[in-house]
């Protein structure tokens, strides 16, 4: 049994775990990861990339097929399953491979092995048998997360999925039932509706993208339908029969109803579990809340030089929020062991974290959401602006979308912003820059956007809460 | 033709003001006599008026900006008929023309900033400078005149809640003041009772309070006095039995005037300055100024600092008049409104905590002064009278004296004067 010594190891290497690793190098600390599969975590590996990956295919494929709208021809058009999946797990790899880079840039020492919290200051790791101790003054938890599953909806990675088989699928289902319309499930009811599957998404929730605003989900789930999606909200599965090569699930409907859909695959999206299991946090009194560590805003656990990052801690689940907390740790942790140069730390400010869900089309937000402002207490202006006034949007042919913002009142403050459209992933950090500078709509009015461009839109939305828009 | 307005001098030696408050905006019509704005000195507020009749064009300082040197150009005022480009050109010209120079000088520096078009009539022209007038009213908000980092959203909460975002301190990046530290803000000092414990760890908390020009001054000149003047004190005990009598006796006679203890000091040191013309004086490096008049100034503790206006002459005056002009000084001094020249000059300072329940003190000398007189509280005390333990009403002084110009035997003749004064009233009718 060989024996190491840090002055930090984090316990997984995702999106959280390996920022937290590189930040802790650059600030000086002896560092090492922990991590028992791929280099980058879920977000990386099966996640946020290998999905944006497959996603891409299909958006590519849905151009293929309006070829004539922009006077091209394409004929003969067609996939190869098998290839679409090889280019994402190639994407996949090269990142991984990236992380491995980078953390021998940072003199980062990665550990190979399912580790285990020992005492404070102490790891064990497991690889093929053999266990090595790690001793380490400070130790980021960062396990991340995994698929949740109830008792009655179990993936069996065959006829019945979680979004790790449906990265890889040994099949393409003719016909699909997706349990949950959140990010994941939506995302992955879009790739494979695009494939031509037959979905049908079932929503617990009265609406799809239950989290987003309800002008933004509506909007979204009117162009599902059209695009030949079946939405059953105010829905659960209670029950999935797996016959030989399909699975009869039954869809009970808020009202009472019954109904019973047979599909050739089922993928399960009901959110996620925190990985709290076997690293040790009982025997070390780590506090867990409904299968997440309970930290501080700083990502303390209460347990002396044991912290945690990421999805195994609270909501939002997101790889920004898993490598923003690492970054706020490691800085902290610094500054209570006396470094000056850290300054102007504070923890995170969820409401400044944005959200993005790759469907077609394209859901962005970020702050409250216009009915939660008025139940917080806010007198709200409200200001939309359709992408079918865009020059720019029309020109792509991407005409179907709007944007939304949530002004208060009284202070001018942008209390949230919400888009539907394409590329409405990538505008949205406009927004989010704009809550973090805290501008109200002053600012935001004065500022020029480039012309022509989709963002103008995120322009006129402003202008339009204030009765001042110009291309409606 | 453009009427240009400067700094005023306010007073003999002002040298720059602060503009406190513009009570007049772009647009206003204003005629002579109209009060344009309050200005305030290095001690007092006054209030600026017009001399001329017009329509205001353009204010070229903000409200709450410091050190303005007299003669800047701060306010254009129009005249009939003119449009506000002219105020522009008026304002363009500034540095070099301390006054009607634009219509000459038109053509150049009038393209760098002037953007709106040239003819005057056009009322086309007349929205541009107007709208970029209006920003800067509420945008700057730097009453100090350094920069205030503040979100836009912290400044507008602050402003709807009536603060002053110069007060707040900023908990953002480099301290910038953001939503979270206006909304934690209470303009009174915040106590443990407000949101539970206050962290005893690190640092004590603060507030940062701004300098007013008043703090400036009493700083500047005091910390100067201490460093630069050397002080000596001598103090005596003065019995006022007899004056309370006196005091008594002549406040029954009349409802008209009520004297007080202070006014007969300040008559006392006054008829002592007289009597000991060598402590009457002022140092001034090769020679000294020996006064052969009494201007006692008295400290008045005032809101934020304090200030002392000048009884003047007090030596030829009566207990009467020094009394309603003490009182009347007083009154004014805290409402601000005294004139610079009412508190400027001064040969010999008082300073009296008596009614404050102090006992005794030494007080900093007010340069160029070359002595000052602690006056502590008149209470009953146990004195030894022929050899027998008697009870008086007595009263410590300290004089503070300048050692450039005031030698301790001139001191303690002062203080005897003083003494025999107070002790003995009617000695001053000698």
């Amino acid at each position: 049994m060989s024996n190491q010594k840090f002055d930090m190891v984090v316990l997984g290497s995702g999106p959280g775990g390996y920022v937290a690793a590189i930040r802790a190098a650059q600030l000086g600390f002896k560092t090492a990861v922990v991590e028992r599969a791929e280099l980058g975590g879920i977000c990386l590996n099966w996640g946020c990339i290998p999905t944006k990956a497959l996603l891409r295919s299909a958006e590519v494929f849905h151009n293929m097929k309006h070829a004539a709208d922009y006077g091209l021809v394409a004929d003969q058009l067609g996939f190869d399953l098998d290839k679409v999946v090889k280019r994402s797990r190639g994407v996949a790899a090269q990142l991984s491979n990236g992380i491995k880079h980078l953390m021998k840039k940072n003199k980062i020492t990665v550990i190979e092995g399912q580790g285990t919290l020992v005492s404070p200051g102490k790891l064990s790791v497991e690889k093929d048998g053999k266990k090595t101790e790690v001793e380490a003054t400070d130790i980021i938890l960062a396990t991340g997360a995994r698929a949740k599953e109830l008792p009655h909806l179990k993936a069996d990675g065959d006829l019945i999925w979680t979004y790790r088989h449906a990265l890889v699928p040994n099949t393409m289902p003719k016909k699909l039932l997706v349990i949950g319309s959140g990010a994941i499930g939506i995302e992955f009811a879009s790739f494979f509706n695009e494939l031509g599957s037959e979905v049908t998404v079932v929503e617990m929730m009265d609406r799809v993208l239950p989290v987003e605003d309800e002008e933004i989900s509506a909007f979204a789930a009117k162009s599902f339908k059209a695009q030949g999606l079946k939405l059953m909200t105010s829905a659960s599965v209670t029950k999935l029969d797996k016959k030989k090569s399909t699975v009869v699930c039954t869809v009970e409907s808020k009202d009472g109803k019954s109904e019973q859909i047979e599909v050739d695959r089922v993928i399960i999206a009901i959110g996620i579990d925190g990985n709290v299991e076997n690293i040790g946090l009982e025997k070390n009194n780590i506090k867990i809340d409904r299968g997440h560590v309970v930290t501080d805003e700083w990502g303390h656990t209460g347990v002396k030089g044991v912290h945690a990052i990421g999805d195994l801690t609270g909501p939002p689940w997101l790889a920004h929020k898993a490598s923003h907390e690492g970054v706020i740790l490691v800085e902290k942790i610094a500054r209570d062991k006396g470094n000056k140069d850290i300054k102007d730390l504070h923890p995170i400010d969820k409401g400044n974290i944005p959200g993005c869900t790759y469907c077609r089309p394209q859901v962005a937000s970020v702050g409250m959401t216009e009915k939660a402002a008025i139940a917080a207490g806010h007198k709200v202006k409200v200001g939309r602006f359709p992408f079918i006034g865009n020059g720019k949007a029309i020109a792509m042919g991407e005409a179907e979308g709007m944007m939304k913002t949530v002004f208060d009142e009284k202070t001018g403050e942008l209390l949230g912003a919400h888009m539907v459209g394409a590329e409405v992933t990538e505008m949205i950090q406009g927004y989010t820059v704009a809550r973090t500078l805290e501008t109200t709509e002053t600012e935001l009015m004065h500022t020029v956007f480039p012309h022509p461009t989709m963002s103008e839109m995120m322009h006129e939305a402003v202008l339009d809460a204030f009765g001042k828009a110009l291309h409606i | 033709m453009a009427i240009s307005l400067t700094m005023p001098a306010l007073s003999p030696t002002m040298e720059t003001g602060t503009l406190a408050k513009w009570l007049v905006k772009v647009g206003d019509t204003v005629e002579s006599g109209t009060v344009l704005a309050e200005i305030e000195t290095d001690k007092a507020t006054m209030e600026f008026e017009s001399i001329d009749d017009g329509v205001v064009g353009k204010l070229l300082v903000d409200e709450g900006t410091e050190d303005i040197p007299v003669g800047q150009l701060i306010a254009v005022l129009l005249e009939e008929g003119e449009d506000s480009s002219v105020a522009d050109e008026v304002a363009a010209d500034a540095p070099a023309a301390k006054a009607e120079k634009a219509p000459e000088v038109k053509s150049e520096p009038k393209k760098e900033t002037a953007p709106a078009p040239e003819p005057k009539s056009a009322p086309s022209a007349a929205p541009a400078p107007k709208a970029e007038a209006k920003p800067a009213a509420p945008a700057p908000k730097a009453t100090s005149g350094e920069r205030i980092f503040a979100s836009p959203l912290a400044r507008r909460i602050a402003e709807q809640s009536g603060y002053d975002i110069s007060q707040i301190s900023g908990s953002g990046p480099r301290g910038r003041v953001i939503k979270r530290d206006v909304e934690n803000y209470t303009p009174a000092a915040k106590t443990a009772t407000a949101g539970g414990a206050v962290s005893l760890d690190g640092d004590a908390p603060y507030e940062v309070v701004k300098l007013s020009n008043m703090r400036k001054t009493i700083a500047k000149r005091l910390s100067e006095s201490k460093q630069t003047v050397p002080h000596f004190y001598l103090s005596v005990d003065i019995e006022l039995d007899t004056l309370l009598a006196a005091r008594k006796q002549l406040n029954a006679m009349s409802d008209d005037y009520k004297i007080s203890v202070n006014d007969f000091v300040i008559k006392a040191c006054a008829a002592a300055l007289m009597k000991v013309p060598e402590a009457n004086v002022q140092y001034l490096g090769d020679v000294m100024h020996q006064f052969k008049r009494a201007d006692i100034s008295v400290a008045v503790a005032i809101d934020g600092g304090l200030i002392t206006p000048v009884v003047r002459g007090a030596d030829q005056k009566g207990l009467r008049q020094i009394s309603e002009e003490t009182k009347d000084l007083a009154k004014r001094a805290h409402e601000g409104k005294l004139a610079p020249e009412e508190y400027a000059g001064g040969t010999f300072s008082i300073s009296n905590m008596g009614m404050m329940g102090v006992k005794q003190f030494d007080a900093v000398i007010n340069p160029p002064q070359a002595a000052i007189l602690a006056v502590g509280a008149g209470e009953q005390r146990p004195v030894v009278k022929n050899g027998e333990l008697a009870v008086a009403t007595v009263m410590t002084v300290t004089l503070s004296c300048d050692h450039r110009a005031i030698d301790g035997a001139v001191g303690a003749a002062f203080l005897a004067a003083l003494k025999t004064f107070l002790e003995q009233p009617s000695a001053m009718l000698l």
